[in-house]
């Protein structure tokens, strides 16, 4: 595959295939930090991280640790404990590196390990089959999608809390769901744009 | 334990604290299953499974487990138990399998499983927690088949495959519905309703 097959694979993972919109793949976190534009900015950040460490190591392990001895059926418990434990790690690499990043991320960092994003782009790779070099960038990319609609979605967010005119029945999570589904309607528009 | 808290223990599940749609947990796999009522309810028997098993074994557990290393402790319990159901599903019931896709592997961080294993598992007796692993997961399928109800008969005129609005409508049905936006307006509006219920 070639340079163009590459970009058709970024594009149909940011945009398309987008893990929020049209995957609804790490929706809690979607829900959860985006009431501020900082706070999505930082988990945007770690969830860009983690992914792509995630995708990279998880990829590795699968074809070196399960498929020489025909263990794929371990593969879900294989990963969330890499996950676990990768998130874990890397909280304490970048309390030691960076403290000025680690009190950005800090608390974000935890929360990452119940974030289906990950786990999903982890299994969907191995799923597609994809070889070393789209399993990292297919990772790489389906972040930068995740945390493009996580700070597009915040920035209506803090517009919507102005708003005084919302209902008090629809305050809160449903209006939420209801600018969520207004959003997915317009990357809907992105659809059939590349096929992989 | 008397009866009647093992009662109460079993209905929080359903209404009082709905998992969905008053802790609003568990929300990926609600917004991307739910495109028909047969693929909720598959997926609400697969959680319904999970979650008690999980909660049994956790609450069998829970004075063993050191509290330091609960949480990945849990995750494996719980992925053990997403492993027998994927295999489960993929022998038996593979239309079904196929059409979940990722889901099924994404139970294990579906956050409810987490919390309940959290919140109620390492806390109760054995009992206990199977029934409100029970009363939790049937909270969750239920409110799963709203979702895909509505979404089912608008998006696609019929439920569980059966024609309900006519042939005309069948014809031309509000696709959107099925698609994702359709996802997150139902959802959306759902939680609002039971939002003006719960207050009056």
């Amino acid at each position: 595959m070639g340079i163009a097959g590459y970009l058709a694979l970024i594009v149909w993972a940011v945009f398309v295939n987008n893990f929020i919109l049209s995957q609804f793949l790490g929706i809690c976190p979607f829900m959860g930090v985006s009431k501020k534009v900082e706070s999505a900015v930082g988990m945007a950040a770690a969830v860009l991280f983690v992914i792509t460490m995630a995708s990279i190591i998880t990829f590795l392990l699968y074809n070196a640790l399960l498929v020489p001895w025909d263990l794929q059926y371990l593969k879900t418990i294989l990963f969330i404990l890499v996950i676990a434990a990768l998130v874990q790690f890397v909280e304490m690499v970048i309390k030691k590196v960076s403290p000025t990043l680690f009190a950005a991320l800090g608390i974000f960092l935890p929360l990452i390990t119940t974030n289906c994003a990950v786990l999903g782009a982890a299994l969907l790779a191995i799923q597609k089959d994809f070889n070393f070099m789209k399993t990292l960038v297919f990772g790489m990319a389906s972040a930068v999608g995740f945390g493009l609609v996580l700070i597009l979605f915040a920035a209506i967010r803090e517009r919507l809390a102005l708003n005084v005119a919302t209902p008090k029945a629809m305050k809160g999570m449903p209006i939420a769901l209801i600018t969520a589904s207004i959003l997915s309607l317009a990357f809907l528009g992105f659809s059939g744009m590349v096929r992989m | 334990m008397s009866n009647q808290s093992l009662g109460s223990v079993f209905t929080a599940g359903i209404i009082r604290e709905n998992p969905l749609l008053v802790l609003l947990l568990g929300m990926c796999p609600s917004l991307a299953v739910t495109t028909s009522v047969m693929n909720g309810l598959g997926m609400g028997a697969a959680v319904i499974f999970v979650l008690m098993c999980s909660n049994i074994v956790i609450s069998l557990l829970r004075k063993i487990i050191p509290s330091a290393v609960r949480i990945p402790a849990f995750v494996v319990v719980i992925a053990s138990f997403v492993t027998i159901v994927d295999m489960v599903m993929e022998g038996f019931a593979p239309d079904l399998h196929a059409a979940l896709g990722v889901f099924i592997p994404l139970i294990v961080v579906n956050c409810v499983i987490l919390a309940r294993a959290e919140a109620f598992a390492s806390k109760n007796s054995v009992l206990a927690s199977a029934i409100d692993g029970l009363g939790m997961g049937l909270g969750f399928t239920l409110a799963l088949v709203l979702v895909s109800a509505v979404r089912e008969i608008l998006g696609n005129g019929s439920i569980l495959g059966i024609n309900i609005l006519g042939e005309g409508f069948a014809a031309s049905p509000v696709l959107i519905m099925i698609l994702p936006p359709g996802g997150f307006l139902t959802l959306g509006i759902i939680i609002a309703i039971m939002n003006k219920l719960r207050r009056a």
